[in-house]
């Protein structure tokens, strides 16, 4: 059997942001990372990356600082529950769409 | 290698020829003795495989389906309400395309409660997507085990090997065994082509949105309905590998030629008496003692119920004056299961046949020759009486 053939069989995911569709449309609540809070942007140390480490759908990087595709965040949150500083809040999309406007 | 053993015995000493790898299974009867067996062949150290003791049919689906998706050749074996608590891991072995293969040693099912013989566990499970292929005797049930291995790993379906509780499951009968170099010749090991790997990791039957979507590389990955529909679309084909391994079978072992419908009597048959299991073998009688009367009448035992055998069915019944489906289950609130499916193959035939339906043998209930005699001999001379609905055999009250 071939890989096109199994591929066809199943549905089968790599891990990385994007193999379950176009996830960002479904987000209502939007992660913002505060930067004067997040440990390794305010000591310019790999540090703590709870939020990476978290994320289900792998779209935090690991960079100083890190930075989130919201291409993929689903806003599920989970990142924000897990950020030992509170440097993570969850903002309605509602209010960006007004800014945009 | 000519042998007497018990049904279930037959059924393992398959599994053992099969060189499974991995067998997970609770037990229940009268599937109890064949994983009792298996259990001895791996503590004997006959059978170099992982014999995995679990605390209900549902984690031994749920086993093997880890086994299989890791690469191993993997085997349970279950009865009547086992085969329903595995219920909705059977959907996912299906719906995940894990080469599997069960027997299912057919019970009633309750309420209320019976260890007995019919076919209602099986026949309640046959929209699962699995392929289920039923034994009319021990060396039936030995030859289906080593060709469900072959037609499981070609089609990548889960295939279930269904026999008579009790009637086969623990009677004795002669049958012959294979040498292993042969099974070997027949069955290479399960080479998958796909498994879970470390070094590739990959999420097996992730969750599909309503539509298909675009994938890590761009592509657009099949959404739900695709899959069910190559699933579909696979079972169906399933039918030209199973005469194609059936071919295979009869090369290497010299038994091969029926492989959807036996045939008793049937050339020049007007009659055509169409049942499941082991009952076909028990009509032979009835047909001999209504043939010396001058009736031309015969029997089909039925190999292959899912994928259904449709063309099979309508090209050895077309021309036929009447058909008589016996069956031990029945689709609750119309009719029985087999006959709706048989008429249902019929309808775009030249000339259908007219079709009666008898249910018997519920929940073990003694299947007397003298029974089957009568019914036939009712479904022939009064053709008129008989209507759509399913008559009873064997009832007492
Ligand atoms: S909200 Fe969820 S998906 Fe988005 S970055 Fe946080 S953990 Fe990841
Ligand atoms: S979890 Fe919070 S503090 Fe830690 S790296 Fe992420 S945003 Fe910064």
């Amino acid at each position: 059997m071939s890989k096109e053939e199994f591929c066809k069989m199943i549905s089968v995911s790599e891990p990385g942001p994007g193999d379950g569709g176009n996830t960002g449309s479904w987000r209502v609540r939007r992660p913002v990372i505060d930067l004067e809070k997040c440990i390794p942007a305010k000591t310019g140390k790999p540090a703590c990356f709870n939020c990476w480490l978290y994320c289900p759908d792998g779209v935090v990087t690991k960079t100083l600082p890190p930075t989130i595709d919201y291409t993929y965040c689903k806003g599920c949150g989970i990142c924000a529950e897990e950020c030992p500083s509170g440097a993570i809040t969850m903002v309605d999309e509602a209010s960006f769409i007004k800014e945009e406007k | 290698m000519h042998v007497i053993e018990s049904g279930n015995v037959a059924a393992a000493t398959g599994v053992k020829l099969a060189r499974v790898q991995v067998i997970a299974a609770y037990p229940i009867t009268p599937q109890t003795p064949l994983t009792e067996k298996l259990s001895e062949f791996v503590e004997g150290g006959e059978l170099p495989a992982e014999y995995i003791p679990v605390e209900s049919e549902h984690s031994a689906m749920a086993v093997c389906i880890a086994a299989s998706t890791a690469g191993a050749r993997a085997f349970t074996a279950t009865s009547a309400n086992g085969l329903l608590y595995m219920n909705e891991q059977l959907h996912w072995a299906a719906g995940s395309r894990l080469p599997l293969v069960m027997c299912v040693a057919n019970r009633g099912v309750g309420a209320p409660w019976t260890v007995w013989n019919d076919h209602q566990d099986t026949i309640s499970q046959r929209d699962l997507g699995w392929i289920q292929l039923y034994c009319a005797d021990h060396q039936q049930i030995h030859d289906t085990v080593l060709k469900a291995f072959k037609l499981a790993e070609t089609v990548s379906i889960p295939v279930m090997v269904c026999y008579d509780g009790y009637l086969l499951s623990h009677t004795y009968m002669p049958f012959e065994l294979p040498e292993q170099e042969e099974v070997d010749a027949f069955l290479p090991p399960f080479a998958p082509t796909h498994f879970l790997n470390p070094e590739a990791p990959r999420n097996f039957n992730s969750v599909t949105l309503p539509d298909v979507r675009p994938d890590l590389h761009g592509n657009t990955a099949p959404g739900y309905m695709e899959i069910r529909k190559t699933l579909q679309g696979d079972l169906r084909r399933s039918l030209t590998e199973i005469e194609a391994i059936d071919e295979a079978f009869g090369e290497i072992f010299g038994r091969s030629g029926t492989p959807f419908l036996e045939p008793y009597c049937c050339d020049d048959a007007d009659y055509v008496v169409l049942c499941m299991g082991s009952l076909s073998y028990q009509l032979h009688d009835v047909i001999d003692t209504l043939r010396d009367e001058g009736v031309k009448i015969g029997v089909m035992g039925l190999k292959v119920y899912r994928p259904f055998p449709d063309a099979a069915i309508r090209e050895a019944l077309c021309g036929r004056k009447r058909v008589i489906v016996f069956e031990k289950a029945l689709s609750y609130g119309n009719q029985g299961a087999l006959y709706a499916d048989v008429k249902s193959a019929l309808y775009s035939a030249e000339t259908r046949p007219a079709v009666n339906n008898y249910i018997l043998g519920l929940g073990g209930r003694e299947i007397k020759t003298q029974h089957l005699y009568d019914a036939l001999t009712e479904s022939i001379n009064n053709e008129a009486a008989i209507g759509d609905e399913p008559q009873w055999i064997g009832l007492k009250l």
